[in-house]
């Protein structure tokens, strides 16, 4: 299994759009802030063909130091949760595309 | 917000792009994504997150109408797991003592 960072995404970029290195590189960087911008707003983002990030409110719970056993409050939070688009957990599985939604 | 949404707002960002080399960029990001995890590859974003693929189990689900028992074959699911940065991000703002409390990792 091999990792693909932020230098692949630049360098498809690079040679797909036609901007220099350092311009892409810089939009890659654009199009994650404004994702994480939206997000942080509580805005969900739906992208259509490859899934929706959404923030979930989480309540006030009593958690546990499992290596200690002491008893933790866990505050209220958000957390982000991703929900892929049927597209793309049926293209994962090699499965054709469920009819209905765009990709 | 959508894709086409925020497409709009990053032309709006940057007058000197062609909207539609901002429609290439942001489509070129997530169809490698996509490419990747259907390689089984993993995307590592630092400080946005991460994507893998997981495999689940074939297990026995349930008709929730019927209750009939109905067999679930075995699959791969595409993950996202949030990076520190964003999470952090999204709780600013939120009471922040014990926050260790809350991230087990």
């Amino acid at each position: 299994m091999q990792t693909v960072t932020r230098a692949n995404l630049a360098e498809t970029i690079y040679t797909e759009v036609g901007l220099s290195r350092n311009e892409s590189a810089e939009l890659l960087e654009t199009v994650l802030g404004h994702i994480s911008r939206a997000l942080e707003d509580g805005k969900s983002v739906k992208i259509s063909g490859f899934g929706t990030f959404s923030v979930r409110q989480k309540g006030r719970r009593i958690g546990r130091n499992p290596k200690t056993g002491v008893e933790v409050p866990i505050l209220p939070r958000r957390v982000l949760v991703f929900r892929p688009s049927q597209v793309l957990k049926a293209r994962i599985n090699g499965l054709p595309s469920p009819a209905g939604e765009d990709e | 917000m959508t894709k086409s949404e925020l497409i709009a707002e990053l032309a709006a960002a940057h007058p000197h792009l062609l909207a539609r080399d901002v429609e290439l960029i942001v489509n070129t990001i997530f169809d490698e994504i996509k490419t990747a995890m259907l390689r089984g590859d993993r995307v590592e974003l630092r400080g946005f997150g991460a994507f893998t693929v997981r495999q689940r189990d074939a297990r026995t689900g349930r008709n929730p109408r019927t209750g009939e028992p109905v067999p679930v074959r075995e699959k791969v699911v595409p993950f996202f797991k949030a990076g520190k940065e964003l999470r952090d991000r999204i709780n600013r703002g939120l009471p922040a003592p014990s926050r260790r409390a809350a991230t087990h990792d």
